[in-house]
């Protein structure tokens, strides 16, 4: 197990070396990021002194190594556009996406997981038919499609929640949060449910496929034939055994979600870090593009190895497989 | 469909007419970008100074029509061609009740240079000021470098700092990060600060201690909402009281819906096609055989004569733009009388032009645009390419994103760009130093002349007017040098925009041709 989780280790390390050299050389090979930043009415001369004073003037090479040594030391650069260190703008957004992520995934999981059991329990029910195209829906409308539906319908036409922005919102040190307030939930409802819906079609999909593929196991004959009920049968040989799968894709979802809840952040205004990663990608402020995908990259290879872990704890299989 | 959309609204405005807010005395703006920073020092930007004029006010004040008026200080005279007294308003103080002095203003003058990490400099305003000295508590003297007619617009920008609440240890006194955080955050403006999450609201206050007229809102907050579809939705939900630069597609919308309101400000904002004129093979264009077609006067009339501007402003830009014949609006001061309208379109003209100029049959071109940086941009390069092929002149666009786009064109790789180009100072001397002088980068003309026009006699006028402080005489001088470049057609001004704000009824904001939106400007009718 732990030269597993070294492996694992080693391999973020290497993904993060990679990918900041990407994403380093396609933000420089982009455009220059002072022709955004600098006022229109400046000299060429006064253009140069930030370009030098950035340390643009530099051979993409040299800037690169600069960062990366200052990275090595937890450094990772101040935003060029407000001079700000990046990792803390980041830190400073992410709680707002968390809250947003682990309710729209929390809704995912409850509506998910038992509608993909009774559309795998009961194939050919009308119901479980409904189900299923409902979650093609589900995932193939566009996401900032849902989000203006729903403000369409819930803001403007029936005026019962807000469209925008995050409410009354609880500081608790320098985290701020709006799950502890009423007036925060309204705020968030809308958010959660536009970036939900996908996911919880998604789980349904999941769910639906791993119970069809548990049912006819020897297994749930054998524990029927013992003659145990239903509602054991459901809840210990059939829940357990297709959590897997569905811990897999949820896990998954939910690092997808927290690194790019960009479009949802964008049409409902929330202040999370999805709303800056695209911000700065349009002011070319590569400090905080380059911080932001470092720190995803590390948080996306922690949490599949987190999934890893769980999936071993509850399947032996697994745990033999890492062992060979 | 339409009809659905109409009922849907006027139910809309039912419920929002319904449930009416009670704290009335609060606005919520949501505005299409956020501040990089509450520093007013820290980074020229449209943005930033907004929400500077809030809480702070500069010693002089362009009002909407981008005129200099007094603010702090309520006169002023210029003793020399350098040398220029301000005499401050009595009885002014900052928001935590100190008296305004002129140290105050030495203080603001002298931190500009010490801000550090500022991506453009608020120097950009300061380098023609030799030095800025108190004479008496109400009375500062600025001495330029040489004579310096801009003075006065420039330090429109310097919003005035309170020196007791913005000194501390580092040079510049407080930090960018500490007035960030709201610390020393003190100014004469009609709000003071509340608070401000990044990403999401900023909240200022009244200021109980305003000299001027009291503003009507308790509180305002500033909502960050860079989607324009979602600050409509939110308008519509009555989330929003107000919103900045309504989408040109639903301002019908807006118009016909009595629960709102739409206003518009004087044009400001230029729309202009660049044109390469340097003796090379330009990049883009094509059957030329390795000239340049551009650079004959002829060719670039003809390009002007083909566009049909009046149709860009009616199917483009919805009705909210003005046809320019300009580079600035007829009301601006040093504008050419004689381009106040935009010229006539004129095809049969502008291809006798081209068969003139020795290009029967035209010539192919590649016309660069941004992609989400102006008002509908990509679409009027579009529409400019289909009028440019009609007569013979065979247009491509090429549309990027912004940075993309600023990138090219800072190394000249385009023989035709559209760009834009917003005049803060109300003068046309900051728009032709900017983009008709010779480009030169040690001194630092025609930054913006990605054409590269260049004419000597133009380049003689206005540097003589850079240092003509008689404002008759200036006038004249900038009137000719601006019709000499309408007449080389150096630059192709297409329009005006408008800027436009979209708000529920019941208020109504004192658009400005400068875009700011300030919250002392939006008032309730009755």
């Amino acid at each position: 197990m732990p030269v597993f989780i070294l492996n694992r280790l080693m391999q973020a390390a290497g993904a993060i070396l990679i990918m900041s050299i990407l994403v380093f050389v396609g933000l420089y090979l982009v455009g220059d990021p002072t022709s955004m930043l600098v006022s229109p009415e400046a000299t060429d001369l006064e253009r140069d002194a930030v370009r030098q004073s950035l340390g643009l003037d530099q051979p993409i090479w040299v800037q690169y190594l600069t960062f990366a040594g200052n990275a090595l030391r937890g450094d990772f650069g101040r935003s060029f556009l407000t001079g700000q260190p990046a990792m803390q703008l980041i830190f400073e957004r992410m709680p707002a996406t968390f809250e947003l992520v682990v309710v729209a995934m929390g809704f995912a999981v409850l509506v998910g997981v038992p509608l993909g059991m009774l559309a795998g329990l009961r194939p050919k029910a009308i119901s479980s038919k409904a189900v299923m195209t409902t979650s093609i829906l589900g995932f193939s409308l566009p996401n900032f499609w849902i989000g203006l539906m729903l403000i369409m319908l819930f803001s403007v036409y029936l005026g019962v929640l807000p469209a925008s922005g995050r409410g009354e919102v609880v500081r608790l040190g320098n985290i701020s949060l709006s799950v502890l307030t009423a007036d925060g939930w309204r705020h968030l409802i809308l958010p959660a449910l536009t970036l939900g819906l996908a996911k919880a079609a998604l789980i349904i999909r999941v769910t639906r496929a791993a119970t069809r593929e548990v049912l006819p196991m020897d297994y749930i004959k054998f524990a029927r034939a013992k003659g145990l009920r239903s509602p054991r049968i459901l809840r210990v040989h059939l829940l357990k055994n297709i959590l897997i799968p569905i811990i897999t894709v949820a896990g998954l979802e939910f690092g997808q979600a927290v690194a790019f809840a960009v479009v949802t952040e964008t049409v409902f205004s929330w202040p999370g870090m999805g709303k800056l990663l695209i911000d700065s990608i349009i002011t070319l402020d590569r400090p905080v593009v380059v911080a932001y995908l470092v720190l995803m990259v590390g948080f996306l290879i922690t949490l599949n190895l987190l999934i890893d872990i769980v999936c071993m704890l509850i399947d032996p299989t697994a745990r033999e497989k890492v062992r060979d | 469909m339409r009809f659905l959309q109409a009922k849907l609204m006027t139910t809309v405005a039912a419920v929002i007419l319904g449930t009416m807010p009670l704290s009335a005395a609060d606005l919520t703006i949501g505005v299409k970008s956020e501040p990089s920073s509450l520093d007013p020092q820290f980074h020229v930007l449209a943005t930033n100074m907004q929400v500077a004029f809030t809480m702070f006010e500069p010693l002089v004040m362009m009002d909407a029509e981008v005129v200099p008026q007094p603010a702090l200080a309520d006169s002023w005279e210029n003793v020399s061609p350098t040398e220029w007294l301000f005499h401050l308003r009595d009885g002014v103080t900052f928001s935590d009740g100190s008296p305004l002095t002129a140290e105050d203003v030495v203080f603001t003058f002298e931190r500009v240079a010490k801000v550090p990490n500022s991506p453009t400099s608020f120097t950009l305003f300061t380098r023609q000021i030799e030095k800025v000295e108190a004479v008496d508590d109400q009375t500062v003297r600025i001495t330029t470098l040489r004579p310096h007619p801009l003075l006065l617009t420039d330090i429109t920008s310097i919003p005035i700092m309170s020196k007791a609440a913005a000194s501390g240890p580092a040079p510049e006194g407080k930090t960018t990060t500490e007035l960030n955080r709201g610390e020393g955050l003190i100014g004469t403006g009609p709000f003071t600060f509340v608070s401000w999450q990044k990403g999401a609201d900023l909240v200022v206050a009244r200021n109980p201690n305003y000299w001027g007229n009291a503003p009507e809102w308790d509180q305002v907050i500033f909502r960050p909402m860079t989607n324009p579809a979602a600050r409509a939705a939110a308008l519509l939900a009555g989330d929003i009281d107000l919103m900045e630069d309504p989408p040109t597609a639903n301002l019908d919308d807006f118009k016909n819906n009595p629960a709102f309101t739409v206003e518009q400000a004087p044009a400001g904002r230029v729309i202009y096609i660049a044109l390469d004129q340097q003796d090379r093979q330009s990049p883009g264009i094509g059957g030329a055989e390795g000239a340049n077609p551009l650079t004959d006067k002829r060719v670039r009339e003809a390009l002007s004569l083909a566009i049909d501007r009046e149709g860009i402003v009616s199917r483009v830009m919805g009705g909210v733009a003005v046809a320019a014949g300009d580079m600035i609006p007829s009301t601006f001061f040093g504008s050419s009388p004689d381009h106040a309208t935009a010229p006539k379109v004129d095809v049969e003209k502008a291809r006798a032009l081209l068969a003139e100029a020795g290009y029967p049959d035209g010539f192919t071109i590649t016309l660069g645009t941004p992609n989400g940086r102006y008002v509908n941009d990509a679409r009027i390069a579009q529409t400019v390419a289909a009028m440019w092929s009609r007569i013979g002149v065979t247009t491509e666009v090429n549309a990027a994103a912004p940075p993309v786009f600023f990138k090219n064109r800072d190394e000249l790789q385009y023989s035709a760009y559209l760009g834009s180009w917003g005049n803060s100072t109300g003068e046309n001397l900051t728009t032709l130093n900017a983009q008709a002088s010779t480009f030169n980068r040690e001194q630092g003309t025609g930054t913006a002349n990605g054409g590269r026009y260049s004419n000597p006699e133009v380049d003689a006028l206005i540097t003589l007017a850079n240092a003509t402080m008689d404002d008759d005489q200036r006038k004249a001088l900038l009137e000719q040098a601006d019709g000499m470049v309408m007449n080389d057609y150096g630059i192709l001004p297409l329009h005006f925009e408008v800027p436009v704000w979209a708000m529920r009824n019941g208020i109504t904001i004192d658009g400005r041709a400068d875009q700011y939106t300030l919250p002392q400007g939006v008032v309730s009718v009755e």
